[in-house]
């Protein structure tokens, strides 16, 4: 058989092999210093500053301000990425960056305000006339729909076929992965069963939804919720005309009623739209549409799409989860003024399963938060700048009820406090600490590094923590199964958090409210179960003034984190590359702190 | 030689089957053995029991592994239809499965991906069989020399560097900083020179390994051959040494650089990951990581497939020509 004979074969040359690499072993350490050196003078030499357009901006110059305002139309904007969307159907896509991108081709009764920073957490018009009129209930939303809505074959869009693409959501075994607030909110009880099994003849079955006429659309919600515009703002509430559904692939290629269309889609490779000549400009109060194409480019090396974009060969990384750490300090030294650093809205924390003792007591949990080094978590989390500012609670900045000055572990000092970290010790009834196990995902560096950094300051309190790197695509199996917590001693989970619309029913809510527990895709991973946190959600969802709501989620807040269920690590900010000929380039809240992608172009 | 055919393709065929029967219980082992859902990998973040329960239905994850195995088998010759939430997509044949992931079928992602991976080792072995294989000659040729050693301590360099090292190296220098070449492939179709343009540092990258290994092995195997009885008999004979060499010595030596090819080529076509990766080329080997990474278990499941045909077809192949190259062998 050719192995065996292989095998035989290929056994003489490799002691000879070994014998000619001894004698050689010199003369290859001068061949590998003279290539290292030459890497060296290739990674300096090539840092042009953007090529093909503009000066820079300057640093932060798209932060809660608009970078190199411009109305001029034309080009080809590039992005670059390493991750593909998980769906690029509008109902299926749940990816951050996804629902940024999906305002090209797909729109929504109402969106994020297409405006810098903190403005854009308000929702405005899109193809509704306004945002809407709220009975006195609060119970009923009708909307108009604007004139000269139109489908990619220039067909009009209908109310019918809103409704009929928000129907989609309830088909979880074919429409699977995406946001279920619409149904949640609208038919908690999930009476109906989707589009594919609607006996009806025009699939409308749902009756939360009524379309009297193709421009009035109403919805009717069984109790108030102050945050169903932001849900009507994510694109799981966009229209799918029910001809061109072509259900689980509809993502493949969707059809388009925004402003450009899908020519080419391949999985993990790449995409191409063009302008959607259907589109009327009138119609839009919210898309700028300048380019005149618009491609995404998947790859599969970060640190090779880092440099691409330094070298100003493509415009905007999608993904936008911060450059890789050899790219960020070439573009830290040499092109300040393409960064960018935005916060993303999201919290890194550790979490305190209250199944798991001793944290079932306060103390013990009070004694973690004293004992780590805050200033040591947020290096490990890349900094200041690439990593965040040091989180003091358990509401981020961009969600209402935020408060900068609230502090009530004296974490932003940054320095472990063991003796308030012993005190808590002995009233926990362990003064010589205790033993547990962090968990953590082993595909997140920066995950592991807080990790260490919290097994280091813990010994110091005698608080003896083992790592425990498990697989990080299965988290919603292993840390968001509470049985599976209690059982491997879970006592510290690892993880970090961002809200799917900027309120607290969608930051805190299913962390910390404990009718939210599952068995599996657990969010609330203290387990926490507090009626007095539950009423102040209720009371705060049912209240349809932001102001209002945000003072109740504020109270959350507190009990939460005096609690001391979580341990924030930071508030998450991230280092984003802008191209020197992007215009009309500002960092969103709502979309997570990615560039509002409607807005740019690329042409001065 | 007939004989010989039928016995060795039908081994084939039991090896293939048993691929995809070990690949298959990898699948649904795993998961049971870990205890976590291969269905709560696709619910995304909002799992509710009833949309787990209707993907454990679609993948057909509740069938035992023998049914799954012979759906599996049956599609590959007849094709099969996959059914879930009132619609039905057929498969035809060859069918190697339906992506949950990316909602596609294997096959046409297959096909898609093959001529990348293709283009890059063949154009890779080219450079590797011209540039090992002669130096390793000259090399045992002109043993102990200057060249030999300097020739020897590149081919070091070669198999000890990986290739997220050199292909980083040669695009820092090559694409970033001379702007010599394209940092990025195109289809041969679309433009030929762009073609050729970005792959050439892929192909030397891939080729600067292999072309080392190549050559240390044509080296060794060159200097036991001089040694042999034939080659004194030969040059006794009064034979010109170029024929010697050229025509005696060099079929010998082919034998073992053959059986390495084989294996290099077919192993190389399911997995020049890392050059792939380093290089962005959107090759089989590329979507076998990707597969990985987002669990899309009939993708990987499709590739091993694939891939574990090359290997076996690849070796076969070497197997049949070790007859035409060395007069010694014989197939019965």
């Amino acid at each position: 058989m050719s192995a065996r004979k292989a095998g035989k074969i290929t056994a003489s040359p490799t002691s000879q092999a070994s014998r000619a690499g001894r004698r050689t072993a010199a003369g290859a350490a001068l061949v590998v210093a003279a290539l290292v050196s030459t890497a060296a003078c290739g990674g300096g030499g090539g840092g042009k500053d953007g090529k093909g357009g503009g000066k820079a901006a300057g640093f932060n110059a798209g932060i809660n301000k608009v970078a190199s305002a411009s109305d001029k139309k034309g080009g080809e904007l590039k992005f670059i990425g390493t991750q593909d969307a998980d769906s690029w159907d509008p109902q299926r896509g749940y990816y951050g960056f996804m629902w940024d991108f999906a305002r090209y081709y797909t729109r929504t009764l109402v969106t994020p305000k297409p405006a810098p920073g903190a403005q854009s957490v308000d929702v405005v018009a899109d193809m509704a006339t306004d945002t809407g009129k709220l009975s006195d209930d609060k119970k009923t939303y009708t909307f108009t729909l604007r004139d000269g809505l139109t489908w990619e074959d220039g067909q009009p869009v209908t109310s019918k076929q809103i409704k009929y693409g928000i129907e989609r959501t309830w088909a979880t075994d074919k429409i699977s992965g995406g946001p279920q607030w619409l149904m949640q909110v609208l038919d908690p009880e999930r009476s109906y069963k989707g589009p594919y099994k609607d006996d009806t003849p025009d699939k409308l079955g749902l009756k939360a939804i009524e379309t009297p006429d193709d421009r009035t659309i109403v919805f009717h919600l069984p109790k108030p919720n102050g945050d169903f515009l932001q849900m009507l703002a994510i694109p799981a509430a966009a229209p799918v005309r029910p001809d061109k559904d072509t259900a689980e692939k509809y993502g493949l290629k969707p059809f388009s009623n925004g402003p450009y269309k899908f020519v080419s889609y391949t999985a993990n490779k790449g995409l191409e739209l063009v302008r959607n000549d259907k589109w009327n400009r009138d119609s839009d109060p919210v898309r700028k549409a300048l380019p005149d194409k618009i491609s995404l480019r998947l790859t599969s090396n970060a640190d090779d799409m880092d440099k691409k974009l330094i070298a100003g060969e493509y415009d905007v990384d999608i993904n936008a989860t911060g450059m890789g750490s050899a790219g960020r300090q070439k573009a830290l030294q040499s092109s300040r003024g393409n960064i960018d650093n935005p916060q993303t809205g999201f919290i890194r924390f550790a979490a305190f399963p209250k199944s798991v003792a001793p944290f079932d007591n306060e103390h013990c949990r009070k004694a973690v938060i004293y004992a780590s080094d805050h200033t040591s978590l947020q290096t490990a989390r890349g900094g200041p700048e690439a990593g965040g500012d040091i989180g003091t609670s358990m509401l981020p900045p961009s969600v209402k009820g935020y408060d900068p000055g609230y502090d009530p572990f004296k974490l932003k000092q940054g320095k472990p406090d063991e003796a308030k970290a012993k005190e808590e010790l002995k009233a926990c009834g362990k003064p010589d600490g205790f033993r547990t196990t962090i968990a953590v995902r082993n595909n997140k560096p920066q995950e592991i590094a807080t990790a260490e950094s919290m097994q280091a300051a813990l010994k110091k309190v005698g608080i003896d923590a083992q790592i425990d790197p498990y697989d990080g695509a299965q988290s919603t199996g292993i840390i968001g199964a509470p049985k599976n917590v209690k059982a491997k001693g879970y006592g510290i989970l690892v993880f970090g958090w961002g809200a799917d619309f900027p309120s607290g029913q969608g930051f805190l809510q299913p962390l910390a409210d404990g009718r939210f527990i599952q068995e599996s895709g657990n969010q609330n991973f203290p387990e926490l179960d507090d009626p007095a946190i539950n009423k102040l959600f209720d009371d705060a969802i049912a209240e349809t003034d932001p102001d209002k709501a945000g003072k109740l989620y504020q109270e959350a807040n507190k009990k939460v984190t005096e609690g001391a269920w979580y341990m924030p690590f930071t508030y998450e900010k991230n280092i984003i590359w802008r191209s020197s000929r992007l215009t009309n380039a500002y960092t969103s809240d709502a979309y997570n702190g990615r560039y509002d992608y409607a807005s740019l172009g690329v042409v001065r | 030689m007939f004989a010989y055919l039928v016995r060795r393709l039908f081994a084939v065929i039991v090896m293939l089957g048993v691929v995809v029967l070990v690949t298959l219980s990898i699948f649904f082992a795993i998961p049971k053995l870990t205890g976590t859902d291969v269905a709560t990998l696709f619910v995304g973040k909002q799992a509710d029991p009833a949309s787990i329960e209707g993907i454990r239905q679609k993948l057909e994850l509740d069938d035992p592994i023998l049914v799954q195995f012979w759906h599996f088998v049956s599609g590959l010759f007849a094709g099969r239809d996959y059914t879930g939430g009132g619609t039905t997509e057929h498969c035809p044949a060859p069918c190697f499965g339906y992506s949950f992931r990316n909602e596609q079928l294997i096959w046409p992602v297959l096909t898609d991906r093959l001529p990348v991976t293709l283009s890059l080792v063949s154009g890779a072995a080219v450079l590797w069989l011209l540039g090992g294989v002669a130096t390793g000659v000259v090399s045992a040729l002109k043993r102990g020399t200057l060249w030999d050693r300097s020739a020897m301590t590149v081919a070091l360099a070669g198999v000890s560097l990986p290739i997220y090292f050199t292909g980083l190296l040669s695009l820092a220098v090559f694409h970033y900083w001379l702007g010599w070449v394209d940092g990025e492939y195109t289809d041969f179709a679309e433009d030929p020179g762009a073609w050729f343009s970005g792959l050439m540092m892929p192909w030397i990258t891939l080729a600067f390994l292999y072309a080392a290994m190549y050559a240390r092995l044509t080296r060794a195997t060159m200097l036991e051959v001089l040694g042999e009885d034939y080659i004194r008999t030969a040059r006794a004979k009064g034979l010109r040494e170029p024929v010697v060499i050229g025509k005696h010595a060099m079929r010998s030596t082919m034998t073992p650089v053959l059986t390495i090819l084989g294996m290099d080529l077919g192993a190389l076509i399911g997995g020049a990951i890392l050059t792939e990766s380093t290089f962005n080329l959107q090759g089989l080997g590329r979507a076998a990581v990707v597969a990985i990474g987002e669990r899309d278990l009939p993708m990987i499941l499709g590739v091993t497939l694939f891939t574990s045909t090359a290997v076996i077809v690849a070796n076969l192949v070497v197997d049949l020509l070790y007859a035409v190259i060395d007069p010694r062998v014989r197939l019965s």
